[in-house]
This record gives C-alpha cells, structure tokens and sequence, in this order.
C-alpha cells in the first residue's frame, strides 16, 4: 500500500511547471486576457510538444496512456500558472471516445487529439444536464442532428471538435465546422479560459454508445477542476507566506504577526487535506469505480470551498496590493472562483455526493 | 498510488481477524471481559506493545506501520478493545525507551504495559500552559533527595494513579528551557494532594494536583537534570499524534449518518431535510480529506520522508472536525439535543453533548489552537517567530 505520488508522476508535474513558467508566464496570460482573438497558439505547441494534448489517448493512437492521477497533476500545474488552456477537453473528449465512440471515430479522432493537430479543440457541452438547464438552454437529439443551446462551453469558442450532451444525457460528437453551429463568447470573470455558448440549428452529429458516458465525463471533469483550483490556491497560499516575509509595517515583516501568520496557517491547513482528497478522487476514478462519483463529487465541492477561503484570505494578507490590476492576484482568484460555478456548485454537489450513497432521494 | 494490500499484508490481516473472531466472548459488548487478562493476551499476539522488547515486557516485533494500521483497521471493524493504552504506555513507555536508563526500563515498561501500575502526568501548571517552561514547580536538593512543592493542573487519572511522570524546575539560575528535570515517583508519597477539577460536561475529567515538601531520591530523574524540556518533549510528540485522529473522526461521522438516517422529525427523517443533508456532506468531504491525508502521512513515515504541513495541522484539523461533527449532531436532534444526564428521550446517554463540551478541552488541551497555527506558520511555512517582547 502507498499513497504517494510516484518519482514519474512527480517529474511529470514539475516538468509541466517548469514548461508553462517559459511558455506562459504571466505578462503572456495577460496578453490572452487582452486579445479575444490570441489562439495561444505558441503555449499550444509547448504543451503539445509535452505531450498534454494526449495525455490520457492510449498509446496505441499516438498519446501517453496516463491515468486521471496524471491528468489531475496536469490540471493542477496549469491552473497553479493560470495557464490560458481549455484543458478540460482534452481529457474528457478521449474518454468519451474510449467509453463510447466506434472504433472508426477513434481512429479519426483521438491521432488528432494527441498530437494537438486540432487546436484548442474540443469543447464539452455538457453544462445543462449535470448543472441544470438555465435561461432554456439544452439539446434534443434527433435523426442524426442537434437542436439547441449550450451554455458555458469550456474551449467552446475554438474547438474543432464538440462532445456534446443532449437533455436526456445522451452524448455526441460535432464537428466544429458543422452546419448549424454557432458560437459566442461568454465573457465571465476568468479572462483565462473563454467560455462559449453554442448554439446547434440541426446540426449534424454522430451519438456516442456508452450509457454511462455522461457520468464518466462529470466525474472526470470534476477531478479536473478540483485540481486546478487545488494548483491555483496553493500559488495563493505561497504569494501570501512570500508577501508576508517582505513586507514591513511598524518595523516588523507582517508574517511575524500573529493575526497575518495564523490566516497563512489557516490557508496551509485548509489546502492540504484537499490535497490527498484530490489525489484519492483521481486515483478511485480508475481504480475504484464505486466510489468515483462519490470521491469527484465531494473533491469539487470541497476544493471549491476552500479555494474561495484562500482566494479572499491570501488577497486579505496582501492588503491593499492584493486588489490591484497591477499585481495580478486577481487572475488566480478567479480562476478558483470560476471553477466552482462550473459544472455544478458545492450545494448542487453534496447533493449529488448523498444521492450516490443512498442518503438522497 | 496503490492502495492493494500485498500478499503479506492481507495474510496479515486475516490472522488478526480470525485472533478477533476466535475470541469474541472475550470482548462481547466492546468491553474487556478481564482488562489484565485481555492485555495479556494482547501482548502476547502483538496486537499490544507490538514494538516494544521483549526483554521489557512487549511483543518484540520490528516496527512496521502498515501492520499497526491493519490491526487498528481490524479492532475498529471488530468492535474490539484495543489494548490499554493510558498516559503511561503511549507516553511515559516511549519516553522510557527513548531516554530512559536501563534500570529505569526495566523498573517500569513491564507493570505499566500489563495494567499493573497507572500514572498520571504532572506538566501543566496554574501560571504554565501554553507557555509550558515557564512552570514553577520546583524541586530542592535535600541530601541524595530533592524535596518537591508546587502544583500540576489538568491531571486526568491523578486520583487512580499509582505513580506520575512530573515536570519539575531543579534549576531556577538556569535559562528557563533548561532549568526543568522530568522525574518518576509514587502518588501515595507523604505531602500530595489530590483534588478533582469538575468540568463543564459535569464530570471531573481532570484534577488539580498540589506538591508540599514531597521527598523523591534524586536517582529517579529521566533523561539527566536539567534535560527535562527536551524529554517532555519526546512524550508530547507522543500526544500530538493521539489527538485529531482520522480514524476516531470516521467512526464519529458513521454515528452521526446513522442518526441522521434512523431519527425523525414529525415523520421526516432528519437526512431528508437538505440543509442538515447538506451541512452532513459538507463534514463528510473533510472527513475524507482527513482520512486520505492520514494515509498519505503512513506512507511518509513508512519510507522515511518528513510528513511536513500534512503532519503539522492534524491536531488543528481533526480536533476541530470532531467538534463540528458533534455540534451538527446537536442540531440535528433540535430540542433533544439538550437533553443532558439521563432521563426518557435522551439519545445516545447525552455523548453528542458531552462530546461538544469536552472536545472544545481537546481543541484547547495538548497545545491551543493558536498554539497549532503558530506551529503551521513558523516550522511549515518559514514565517518569523513572534519577537521577545521588551524586558520589564
């Protein structure tokens, strides 16, 4: 028995780290933030080169064949550098085509994906069923074609490719240059991944087979947020400790105040159980299929609870820098403030979480 | 991550549940038929003092984590009693092996490992808590004696013990960290006085222990005079690992599912209300979290590594989790959560609030909360200590 993280897994973590502080740094974040029509093309091709597109493609069509621990690393890397990436894609659209595509829709598309050759490429739309229809949105699936609007597409804006769920759970694939599909941008508070809203006037798409597809998705892609809001609140917690080490006020580094010091333990102690429930979320998601949906629910809800305590606290400690354009905490902030809306709150997760053990009707 | 057992591991597990299933006469109930006898017994199998010796009195085996998990897990599964495990055998025994002389091993591991011999702790002091070197109890070179006055507070078990392990100043000259020994002697010695500390939960827990003149030969400090601080330390490290324990906040958060799934409120079962559902999940996530750190703390300790900032806010965390499970117990009852003593509706004999009550003991007993997050700041995240005010 061993939890832990493995000597690979480690430097896959910190080779991404150190991949994305010389890909995109922070003034490159910035510039995404600025230009609604910046593809990120250049961040693209370093990952691809890395590897991340294919992440969790099998190896056999062309990717690494890593587990959703990896993938939860990855995540958390990218959102630790607020990277500009529609990561969610890339791990959901090849497990809903392992779980559910024909072997002809494989073969099309997961090369592609691993490779990264569809740029920013795949959206999944797949809001409504989990997090409940807003504003009328929702598909219907009918011979062969979708009908409706999706809202708060991940990636949505750029992809070639769209996993899409229809009100009844039921998955598809689109292609992005399809008949009958439109697009448009989201504007949220997170200016580092674009959100979309789509909308389908009987536009051609291939259903997926699996039955179970929809809820393999919601519980990766909890897992996915979860660590990217881990990523990013741990960056929060250590621009705090930093900030509180250098800056003096009655003659004194802050940090050597108790009233600063306990927030940044109170940070530390929030942030690392989270930690090992991300780890165990991730690990239970190939491992221990009882308890996945369980374990992703309660890690996005959880992570979501104690990324907004440390996205405000670590702000608190920065006094009033923390507020500012100019330092840019405020990037992290909302990446964690975003990722806990998406896909479903804490409230609408926990209870989720007592559904599934049978504590919920 | 690979949380399979090896073949070893679950051979292992099955001998220790087949020991529990072969003797569950013995512990019908949870409860010890013969606390001596099922201690013995214990001993004998490893399932108690399973590292310690065998020349002093344990079972002898080389220390393995993972097997003291397994047994643990089993016991908890069982229902069983784990073995006794006072402050003498998971304080004053660790210590003993640590710094203690062989005599001193040898006088004591055996009859405090079998129940023979019960000891208290005597650290705190009125005008000594968190700032635990401070303490005043002081004791006098008499001869090849020193002569002991003062007083201890928060000394559970003080009026059943036999003997304490006490902190004393034996050189008030010295710098205050260096100024304390760390000495054994018996309760029943000429000039101790043993009063109960009743507590808000209405039992006394504790006691207030008052030192006039009490004679202890000089050859019964531990560790060598002066070295007090630093052996306290060895046994506090011992404590800070019972405190905040996941396992206990698992078991508590099953009762507490257990309830919240059997008790109605005007035909609903209190589960089926979503906010109490909601605040039950909102624990459960942090129980997890809890739970998964613990192993990741194992596998640490297993493979040598430092445990760093996952170690350090156990005892923060987990206290804290406990109390929060018994206060949403407490709401969840509505007005029978008030019902105290005993009495018709009383559920579960009150231990929901006396849970609440003597949590807040813990939250605040074996170094504050605010004693923890100073902790956290300064050996987890490198923030400065607080500076030394001023000299009056």
């Amino acid at each position: 028995m061993r939890f832990a993280l493995s000597e690979d897994q480690r430097m896959l973590q910190d080779s991404l780290t150190k991949a994305l502080a010389e890909a995109s740094p922070l003034d490159r974040v910035r510039r995404f933030a600025d230009d609604p029509t910046d593809k990120v093309a250049d961040v693209w091709q370093t990952l691809a080169e890395f590897g991340l597109p294919g992440l969790v493609v099998p190896e056999a069509y062309g990717g690494l064949g890593l587990s959703m621990l990896e993938a939860a690393l990855a995540s958390e890397a990218l959102g630790a550098a607020v990277a500009p990436v529609a990561f969610l894609g890339a791990v959901l659209a090849p497990l809903a085509l392992m779980r559910g595509g024909s072997e002809a829709q494989r073969a099309e598309w997961l090369p592609k994906l691993a490779a990264g050759e569809v740029q920013a490429a795949i959206a999944i739309a797949i809001a409504e069923p989990i997090a409940g229809a807003r504003d009328g949105a929702g598909l219907t699936a009918a011979a062969g074609k979708l009908t409706g609007k999706a809202l708060f597409v991940p990636g949505g804006m750029g992809a070639g490719l769209i996993v899409a769920a229809d009100a009844t759970g039921g998955l598809h694939l689109v292609r992005g240059d399809a008949p009958g599909l439109s697009r448009s941008l989201m504007p949220t508070i997170d200016d580092t991944r674009r959100l979309a809203e789509l909308t389908f006037a009987e536009t051609p798409a291939e259903p997926l087979t699996a039955n179970d597809g929809l809820t393999t998705l919601r519980d990766a892609a909890w897992v996915i947020l979860a660590a990217d809001t881990l990523g990013a609140a741990q960056v929060m917690l250590d621009k705090a400790v930093a900030y509180a080490k250098e800056r003096r006020q009655f003659g004194r580094v802050i940090g050597s105040f108790q009233a600063v010091k306990h927030l940044c333990a109170e940070m530390a102690a929030e942030l690392e159980p989270a930690r090992a429930l991300v780890w165990y979320a991730a690990y239970a998601f190939d491992h221990a299929p009882q308890e996945a949906s369980l374990m992703a629910a309660h890690a996005k809800a959880h992570t979501s609870e104690i990324g907004r305590f440390i996205a405000r606290t670590s702000t608190e400690v920065h006094g009033g820098i923390g507020i500012t354009d100019l330092l840019g905490l405020h990037f992290w902030f909302k990446r964690i403030g975003q990722n806990r809306q998406l896909l479903g709150g804490p409230e609408k997760l926990r209870e989720i979480a007592a559904r599934v053990q049978g504590l919920a009707a | 991550m690979d949380l399979t057992l090896t073949p070893e591991m679950a051979a292992f597990q099955g001998e220790v549940r087949a020991f529990l299933d072969a003797h569950r006469d013995d512990y019908a109930g949870g409860v010890p038929k013969d606390v001596k006898a099922w201690q013995a017994l214990l001993i004998d199998h490893g399932y108690a003092a399973r590292t310690i010796p065998r020349e002093y009195g344990g079972y002898g085996a080389e220390p393995d984590i993972l097997k003291g998990r397994i047994i643990a897990e089993e016991f908890i599964r069982a229902g069983a009693p784990r073995g006794i495990a006072n402050q003498g055998v998971s304080m004053l025994v660790p210590t003993l092996l640590e710094v203690g002389s062989e005599e001193q091993k040898r006088q004591w591991i055996g009859p405090t490992l079998r129940g023979e011999v019960i000891w208290c702790q005597g650290y705190s002091e009125p005008g000594a808590g968190s700032d635990l070197a401070s303490l005043q109890t002081r004791a006098v070179e008499d001869g090849d004696d020193f002569l002991i006055s003062g007083s201890k507070v928060w000394t559970s078990t003080a009026q059943l013990a036999d003997m304490i392990f006490c902190l004393v100043r034996t050189e008030p000259e010295a710098p205050k960290h260096e100024g304390i020994s760390y000495i054994l002697f018996p309760m029943s010695t000429p000039g101790i006085e043993v009063r109960p500390l009743k507590t808000m939960t209405g039992a006394a827990e504790f006691n207030e222990v008052f030192f006039t003149e009490v004679r202890v030969p000089q050859a019964n400090v531990v560790g060598g005079r002066g070295r007090g601080w630093f052996v306290a330390n060895t046994t506090l490290k011992h404590e800070r690992g019972m405190l905040g324990d996941p396992n206990a906040a698992e078991a508590r958060l099953n009762s507490l599912i257990e309830l919240m799934t059997t008790e109605t409120v005007g035909g609903e079962r209190i589960v089926d209300n979503p906010i109490f559902r909601d605040r039950l999940m909102a624990l459960q996530a942090r129980v997890f979290a809890m739970k998964f750190n613990g192993l990741r703390l194992l596998t640490a300790a297993q493979s040598g590594e430092g445990a760093g900032l996952a170690g350090l806010i156990v005892k923060l965390q987990g206290c804290e989790l406990n109390h929060q499970i018994a206060a949403l117990a407490i709401d969840a009852l509505g007005e029978l959560g008030i019902l105290y003593h005993d009495g018709a509706h009383l559920r579960a004999k009150g231990s929901w609030q006396r849970s609440y009550m003597f949590d807040l003991g813990l939250i605040i007993g074996g170094g504050t909360a605010q004693i923890q997050k100073n902790i956290i700041a300064e050996r987890g995240l490198g923030l400065p200590r607080e500076p030394s005010p001023a000299k009056a």
